[in-house]
């Protein structure tokens, strides 16, 4: 594949920065839901 | 009562599984399978992340601004159109950064620069800078009343640069193509698979957004639960000290 490192790269800065911010905001909730009640997760 | 269950339920697990699911078939059809273009060659497979992803960002920004126009003109005002609109724009300012790095490498090939000047490039960056002002505006100090009205107040104007960011290309002299699926005036065709690919990316990308941002609002629900736990606490200690002396 021609320029593959760019192309490559794409995908890499793509789904490395998705990951990260995922990995962020659930770790933080997770963080959170230990000191919260149900009333403060009405979705569970 | 203490939880070890977050933000997660069967409906957003099965919405992640298919979330997964699909942008795997998009990373295999995208760089594997999928044919070369004729004139850019390999560097069309950047297409396959980048358009999704300022479609991603467009479609989240325009769902913030609807929730700052319900929040702002609904009768009771519920805080929970302000936390999904904030989700939503949390998520659109990180798809407009991918964009903006993924096009980028792309340029780097065709035009021989990382960056230039650009019309749509220009406004792609004012937009971006545009959301970080929004998120940095949610923070700001007061209650969350405060901040759901500057924050929908400012969602309603941000919202009228996509337009301008889309129709850039247009507008002005621009390096930046013009859209090759949409525009029935170009002489641009996709070949099927390539047409597949990019359908496959723009859906699974929009499935991952709508699981981002059940997360995400539900995220920043628990962060306010406890800061309005926090704040009645030190009111009760500091009504407390007062009594004492």
């Amino acid at each position: 594949m021609e320029h593959a490192s760019f192309v490559i790269g794409s995908y890499i800065v793509t789904f490395a920065s998705i990951g990260a911010y995922i990995w962020w905001f659930l770790r933080r909730a997770k963080n959170l839901a230990q000191n919260a009640t149900s009333e403060d997760m009405p979705w569970t | 009562m203490t939880h070890t269950a977050s933000t997660g339920t069967v409906a957003t697990r099965r919405l992640g599984l298919l979330s997964i699911a699909l942008l795997a078939l998009t990373v295999i059809l995208g760089l594997f399978v999928s044919d070369e273009d004729v004139i850019q060659g390999s560097t069309v497979r950047i297409m396959y992340v980048h358009v999704p992803t300022i479609w991603v960002a467009y479609m989240a920004f325009a769902f913030t601004a609807v929730c700052s126009a319900i929040y702002l003109s609904g009768k009771n005002r519920s805080l929970a159109w302000d936390r999904v609109g904030g989700a939503s724009a949390e998520i659109g300012v990180l798809f407009v950064a991918i964009s903006l790095v993924t096009g980028s490498l792309w340029g780097r090939i065709t035009w021989g620069t990382y960056w230039v000047w650009d019309a749509r490039l220009t406004s792609t960056a004012f937009l971006f800078i545009t959301y970080v002002g929004y998120l940095a505006v949610r923070r700001l100090g007061g209650t969350q009343r405060q901040r759901a009205k500057r924050s929908a107040v400012l969602a309603l104007l941000a919202v009228l640069e996509i337009p301008l960011v889309h129709f850039s290309v247009r507008l002005w002299r621009s390096l930046h193509q013009e859209a090759s699926v949409a525009n029935r005036g170009t002489d641009v065709e996709l070949d099927g698979l390539m047409l597949f690919t990019l359908f496959l990316g723009l859906v699974a990308f929009t499935v991952l957004y709508v699981w981002m941002m059940l997360h995400r609002q539900r995220g920043i629900a628990l962060e306010d639960a406890l800061a309005d736990k926090g704040l009645d606490v030190a009111i009760e200690q500091r009504r407390a000290e007062s009594v004492v002396n």
